[in-house]
C-alpha cells in the first residue's frame, strides 16, 4: 500500500514538473489532427517506412525476376502496373524502390542534419573568426547546385549509390548550418542563457542542453523537406546514369529504362515517376505542416 | 439619451475571435459614450480589450476576429451599417487612429512624405505644389524641425518620438471629429511620452476633437482626459468623468486599481488584486470580474450585470448597485 | 551599412566564393579520382599514352604546384580537351552556352510571370478556394520530378495529340537565323525571321514549362508567406486606418515589402533552373549544356564533366550577386543604412 502510494505520488510529481512539456505535446497534437493535410502526409510517409521495411512480404513477385516473353506487357491482373523491358514486375520493383529511396534520403539527411546542426551551432555561439570561416565555406559550397556537384564527384569516383549519397551530403550540409546559426544566434543573446553562464555552466553544456533544444524545431522541419529534396536529387541522379546501376530498381533508373518506349509502352516511365511524387509529395505535407505547428507554437 | 452631445454611443458592441483554440470572446457587450470635445481615457490591464474596442469602432477587425453585433453610433449613424465604402471615406478623415509603436506603423520601404501625402490624397485630389506644402504645414503643426529634409526621410531613420509625430500628423490631416489613440506612449522614454501628450492636448483643443485614449496607467490618463472609462475582460464596468473616479469610484475593479497605484509617501507593501485574469475562451458565467471581487455575492456567479446610469453621467456595471 | 559598402563586401565574397569554387573544383578533378591522369584520357587510354601524358600536363608534381598549374590554365581558359567532340572544353561550351541561358532565362520569366501573381492572391485569399488550388498547384510543383514531368507532357502533347513540337530547338525544315547572340529566339527578332521567331517559340515552350514549373511553385509560395507576414505588420493597418482601398494597401504597401525576401529566393531559384536544365535538356534534345554534360557521362569525358559543373557554379555566384545588389536597392534599410 505505502509503495503504490509513494510510486503515484513520485509519478504525479514527475507529471507536474514535465505539465509545459506535456501541454506542449496535446497543443502539438491538436494541430495536427486539425489539418488534414499534415495528416495526408504522415499517413504517406509511415506506409512508405512500412512498405519499405514489409516489402518481400507485399510484393506480388521478384523484382529482378526477368520473363522475356512476356516483356512490355500492359497493367493486368497479373502485372497491375505492367512489365518493363525485360518483363519485370514494375510493381514489385517500385516496392522495392521505396527502400532504395529512403535509405538514401535517411542517411544524407542524417548526415548532413547533423554535421551541419553542429556547425552552425558552433558558428552562432561563438561568434567572431570561427563564424567568418564556416560561413565562408558554406557560402562556397552553395554555390553549387546540387546535381551538378553530384555529378562532377560521380565522374571523379565512378557511378554508384554511395558516391551519390556522399555527393549529395556534401551539397546539403549547408543549409542546415545556416538555419543553426540563425536560431543560435537569436537565442543567444537571450536571458536564459546569461543566467545559465552566471551560474557557472559551461559553454559546451549551454549549447547541448539549452540552445539546441531550442534550435531543433526549424531544423526538424528542414530536415523533413529535405528528405523530399534528396529523393529528387537522387532519382534526377539515377536518371541520367549516375547513382544507383540498373538492375537495382532506383526509381530514377526505372523512369530513364522506360524513355525509349514511351510512345507506347508508357507505364513503364510512368509509374516509378508517379512514385517519385507521391513520396516527395508525402514528405513535402509533412514538413509543411510541421512548419505551421511550430509557427503557431512559437507565437503563443 | 440625448444623441445632440453625444459623438461616439457604442451599445452593446460584441467581437469574438475564432482561433484554432477555441472562440475567444474579446468583448461581451461594450458600452460607451463620448461626448463632442471630450477627452475620455480607455483604461484597463492588457488584454481586457480596449485595442479590439478601438478597432471594431474604425471596423478594421479582421479575420479570424469578428464583429457580432451591437451598435456604433458616430455623428448619428451607425457605424456597422454603412457600407465598406462608406465606412472607409470615414477612417483617416472622420475618424483617425493612432497606434502604440510608431516606427512599426509606418512602412519601412516609403519616404515619410510620400506616406503623410498619403494620408491626404485619399480623401482629396490636390496638385503637386498644394500636397507638398500641406505635408510640410502638417509637420510643423506637430513640432518637427526641417520638415523639408525629413518628407524624404525613412521611417528607420527617425527616432521614436519623431515617428509617432509624423504618426500624428497624418491623423489629423483632415481634423477628425474622432482621434482613438491607442497607448501612444507606451513605448516611448518617459520625457517624449510627456512632450507627446503636450502636443495631443494642444492639438486636439484647437482641432475641437474627441479623443478616445487607450492606456493601462490610470495617472496617465487622469493627466489628459475629463473623463474615464474602466475595462475588464472585455466589458466596461465604470465610466465617469476624472474626479468622481478618483473619489468615487464604486465597481471593486476600479477600486482596486485605484489603491493599486503607488502614491508618494506611501510606505509597506502594494496592493495588488487577487487572482488572474479571465480565460475568454471559457469565460466565467455571470460578471466576469466575479471570482476576484471581493464583494461578490450569489447573483454575480450567475448573471452579467447591467450597465446603469447610477448618476448623471457616471455608469456602473456591477450587481452591488443593480438593486438599488 | 549603406549601399557602395554593401556592394563591394559582396563582390569581394564572390571573389572569394568563386576562388573557393576553383579550389573544389581541383580537389574533384585531382585529388578525388583513383588516377587523375587516367580520369582525363578516359578507360581506352593506354598506359603509355597515361604516363606521357602525366608528364606533361604536369601531374606528377607536388600538388600545391598542381593547384598553382591548374589556376593558371583555367583563368586562361584552358579547360582541358572534350574526349567525345574533341575540342577543347571551352570551346564547346562556348557553343552549347547560349541554348542553356535561353531556355533557364525563359523558364525563369515564366515563373515569376505566373508565380508572384499566384502568390499574392493565395495570400490575400487566404484558405478560400483559389488558396487552397493555388497551394496544391505548387506543392505538387515542388513534389514532381521534372525529368518526369516532362516526359509526361512529350507523350501527351507531342505523341498523343501532336501538339507541340518535338525535340530539338527548330523544325528541322525551318533554316536557322544567323548567329548573333546564340538565342534562336532574339537572333530571329533580329533579323526579322518571324517563322523562325514562332517556331522556336513553340519549341521552347514545353522545356521551358517543364523546367520553370518547380521555379514556379517555389516563386509562389515565397510570396504568399512574405505576403502573409508583410499583412500581420502594423504599417498596413496604419494604411487600412488612413481610409486606403484594398487594391492600394495590397500593391503600394503589402506588394512592395514582400517582394524584397522574394528577390533572393528568385536567385537560389536559378541555381535549381540550371541544375533541371541538365535533365530537361536530356529529355527534349535540347542542345544545351545539360545534354553536354549527361552525354559526357556515357563516354566519361571527365573534362567535359568538370568544366560544366565550373561553368554552372559561375552562372550561379554571378546570378546570386546581381539578385543580392538588386535586393539591397530595393530595401531602404540597407540604401540608407
Amino acid at each position: 500500500m505505502k509503495l503504490l502510494e509513494s510510486l503515484s505520488k513520485r509519478y504525479k510529481r514527475f507529471l507536474e514538473e514535465r505539465r509545459y512539456q506535456i501541454e506542449d505535446m496535446k497543443l502539438i497534437f491538436d494541430l495536427w489532427k486539425k489539418s488534414p493535410l499534415t495528416m495526408l502526409g504522415t499517413v504517406i510517409v509511415i506506409s512508405l517506412i512500412f512498405m519499405a521495411i514489409f516489402v518481400p512480404w507485399f510484393a506480388p513477385h521478384d523484382p529482378l525476376e526477368q520473363d522475356v516473353y512476356n516483356r512490355l506487357a500492359p497493367p493486368s491482373s497479373e502485372h497491375l502496373l505492367g512489365t518493363d523491358q525485360l518483363g519485370r514486375d514494375i510493381l514489385s520493383r517500385i516496392l522495392y524502390g521505396s527502400r532504395i529511396s529512403l535509405v538514401i534520403a535517411i542517411i544524407v539527411v542524417a548526415i548532413a542534419c547533423s554535421t551541419g546542426l553542429i556547425l552552425g551551432l558552433l558558428s552562432g555561439y561563438f561568434g567572431g573568426v570561427l563564424d567568418e570561416i564556416i560561413m565562408r565555406v558554406t557560402d562556397i559550397f552553395l554555390a553549387f547546385p546540387r546535381l551538378v556537384l553530384a555529378m562532377a564527384f560521380a565522374a571523379a569516383l565512378g557511378p554508384s549509390l554511395l558516391n551519390t549519397m556522399i555527393a549529395i551530403a556534401v551539397t546539403s550540409w549547408p543549409v542546415y548550418a545556416r538555419l543553426a546559426r540563425a536560431s543560435t544566434m537569436q537565442i543567444r543573446n537571450e536571458f536564459y542563457i546569461e543566467a545559465a553562464r552566471s551560474i557557472g555552466a559551461s559553454d559546451l553544456r549551454i549549447m547541448f542542453r539549452h540552445v539546441l533544444p531550442m534550435i531543433l524545431a526549424p531544423i526538424v522541419v528542414q530536415a523533413t523537406l529535405d528528405m523530399g529534396g534528396v529523393i529528387l536529387t537522387a532519382a534526377g541522379l539515377g536518371f541520367i546514369g549516375l547513382g544507383a546501376q540498373p538492375p537495382t530498381p532506383e526509381w530514377g533508373v526505372m523512369v530513364s529504362e522506360g524513355r525509349y518506349y514511351l510512345s507506347s509502352q508508357w507505364w513503364v516511365s510512368t509509374f516509378p515517376g508517379l512514385a517519385i511524387l507521391i513520396t516527395v509529395l508525402g514528405f513535402n505535407l509533412l514538413g509543411d505542416g510541421l512548419r505551421d505547428i511550430f509557427d503557431v507554437r512559437m507565437r503563443r | 439619451m440625448s444623441s445632440k452631445n453625444t459623438l461616439l454611443e457604442v451599445r452593446n458592441l460584441k467581437t469574438y475571435f475564432y482561433t484554432y483554440r477555441g472562440v475567444v470572446k474579446a468583448l461581451e457587450g461594450v458600452n460607451l459614450k463620448l461626448g463632442y470635445n471630450e477627452i475620455m481615457g480607455l483604461v484597463g490591464e492588457t488584454g481586457s480589450g480596449k485595442s479590439v474596442t478601438a478597432l471594431s469602432i474604425m471596423r478594421l477587425i479582421n479575420p479570424p476576429g469578428k464583429i457580432l453585433s451591437g451598435e456604433i453610433i458616430f455623428d448619428g449613424r451607425d457605424l456597422l451599417k454603412l457600407s465598406k465604402e462608406e465606412m472607409r471615406e470615414i477612417r483617416g478623415k472622420e475618424i483617425s487612429m493612432i497606434f502604440q509603436e510608431p516606427r512599426a506603423a509606418l512602412n519601412p520601404v516609403m519616404r515619410v512624405g510620400d506616406q503623410i501625402a498619403e494620408a491626404i490624397e485619399t480623401h482629396e485630389k490636390l496638385k503637386k505644389e498644394e500636397l507638398k506644402n500641406a505635408v510640410i504645414d502638417l509637420l510643423k503643426k506637430v513640432g518637427l524641425p526641417d520638415p523639408d529634409r525629413l518628407i524624404n526621410q525613412y521611417p528607420h531613420e527617425l527616432s521614436g518620438g519623431m515617428a509617432q509625430r509624423v504618426v500624428i500628423a497624418m491623423a489629423i490631416a483632415f481634423k477628425p471629429k474622432l482621434l482613438i489613440a491607442d497607448e501612444p506612449t507606451s513605448s516611448l522614454d518617459v520625457t517624449i511620452q510627456a512632450q507627446i501628450l503636450d502636443l495631443l492636448e494642444d492639438l486636439v483643443s484647437e482641432m475641437g476633437s474627441s479623443v478616445l485614449f487607450i492606456t493601462h496607467n490610470l495617472g496617465v490618463a487622469a493627466e489628459l482626459c475629463n473623463k474615464i472609462s474602466v475595462m475588464y475582460a472585455g466589458t466596461v464596468v465604470e465610466s465617469c468623468d476624472t474626479y468622481t473616479i478618483f473619489d468615487d469610484p464604486l465597481h471593486p475593479y476600479t477600486v482596486g486599481l485605484i489603491k493599486a497605484v503607488p502614491k508618494m509617501g506611501q510606505r509597506g507593501e502594494l496592493y495588488v488584486i487577487e487572482g488572474e485574469l479571465p480565460d475568454l475562451v471559457n469565460p466565467p458565467p455571470g460578471c466576469r470580474f466575479q471570482p476576484r471581487c471581493p464583494k461578490a455575492m450569489e447573483i454575480c456567479k450567475r448573471t452579467p450585470p447591467k450597465t446603469i446610469e447610477i448618476k448623471p453621467g457616471h455608469v456602473v456595471a456591477c450587481h452591488l448597485y443593480n438593486e438599488g | 551599412m549603406d549601399l557602395r559598402t554593401y556592394i563591394v563586401r559582396r563582390l569581394l565574397l564572390l571573389i572569394f566564393v568563386l576562388f573557393g569554387v576553383l579550389i573544389i573544383s581541383f580537389v574533384v578533378s585531382h585529388v578525388v579520382p583513383a588516377d587523375p591522369v587516367q580520369a582525363i584520357l578516359g578507360p581506352q587510354a593506354p598506359p603509355e599514352a597515361i604516363e606521357r601524358a602525366r608528364e606533361q600536363l604536369g601531374f606528377n608534381k607536388p600538388l600545391h604546384e598542381q593547384l598553382i598549374d591548374y589556376l593558371w590554365r583555367v583563368l586562361h581558359g584552358d579547360l582541358g580537351k572534350s574526349l567525345r567532340t574533341n575540342r577543347p572544353v571551352i570551346v564547346d561550351l562556348k557553343e552549347f552556352f547560349p541554348a542553356t541561358i535561353e531556355l533557364a532565362t525563359t523558364a525563369m520569366i515564366i515563373a515569376i510571370v505566373l508565380g508572384i501573381p499566384i502568390g499574392i492572391i493565395s495570400a490575400v485569399k487566404k484558405d478560400e478556394a483559389i488558396d487552397h488550388v493555388s497551394r496544391l498547384f505548387s506543392l505538387v510543383g515542388v513534389s514532381m520530378p521534372v525529368f518526369w514531368l516532362g516526359l509526361i507532357l512529350l507523350l501527351i502533347f507531342y505523341y498523343r495529340f501532336g501538339i507541340l513540337p518535338g525535340p530539338g530547338r527548330l523544325d528541322p525544315t525551318i533554316p536557322p537565323p544567323p548567329k548573333i547572340t546564340g538565342l534562336i529566339t532574339i537572333d530571329s527578332l533580329i533579323s526579322g525571321r518571324f517563322d523562325a521567331f514562332i517556331n522556336a517559340l513553340k519549341h521552347l515552350l514545353m522545356p521551358a514549362f517543364v523546367l520553370g514549373y518547380y521555379a514556379t511553385a517555389i516563386i509562389a509560395r515565397i510570396t504568399r508567406a512574405s505576403m502573409l507576414e508583410v499583412l500581420r505588420q502594423d504599417y498596413i493597418r496604419t494604411a487600412y486606418a488612413k481610409g486606403l482601398r484594398e487594391r492600394v494597401v495590397i500593391m503600394r504597401h503589402a506588394l512592395r515589402n514582400a517582394l524584397i525576401p522574394t528577390t533572393t529566393v528568385i536567385g537560389l531559384t536559378y541555381g535549381s533552373l540550371l541544375e533541371g536544365a541538365v535533365l530537361t535538356e536530356t529529355i527534349f534534345a535540347w542542345p544545351g549544356l545539360g545534354r553536354y554534360a549527361t552525354g559526357s557521362f556515357l563516354f566519361v569525358d571527365f573534362s567535359a564533366i568538370m568544366g560544366v559543373t565550373l561553368l554552372i557554379a559561375v552562372i550561379y555566384s554571378l546570378s546570386n550577386l546581381i539578385v543580392d545588389i538588386l535586393y539591397a536597392f530595393l530595401d531602404p534599410r540597407i540604401r540608407y543604412g
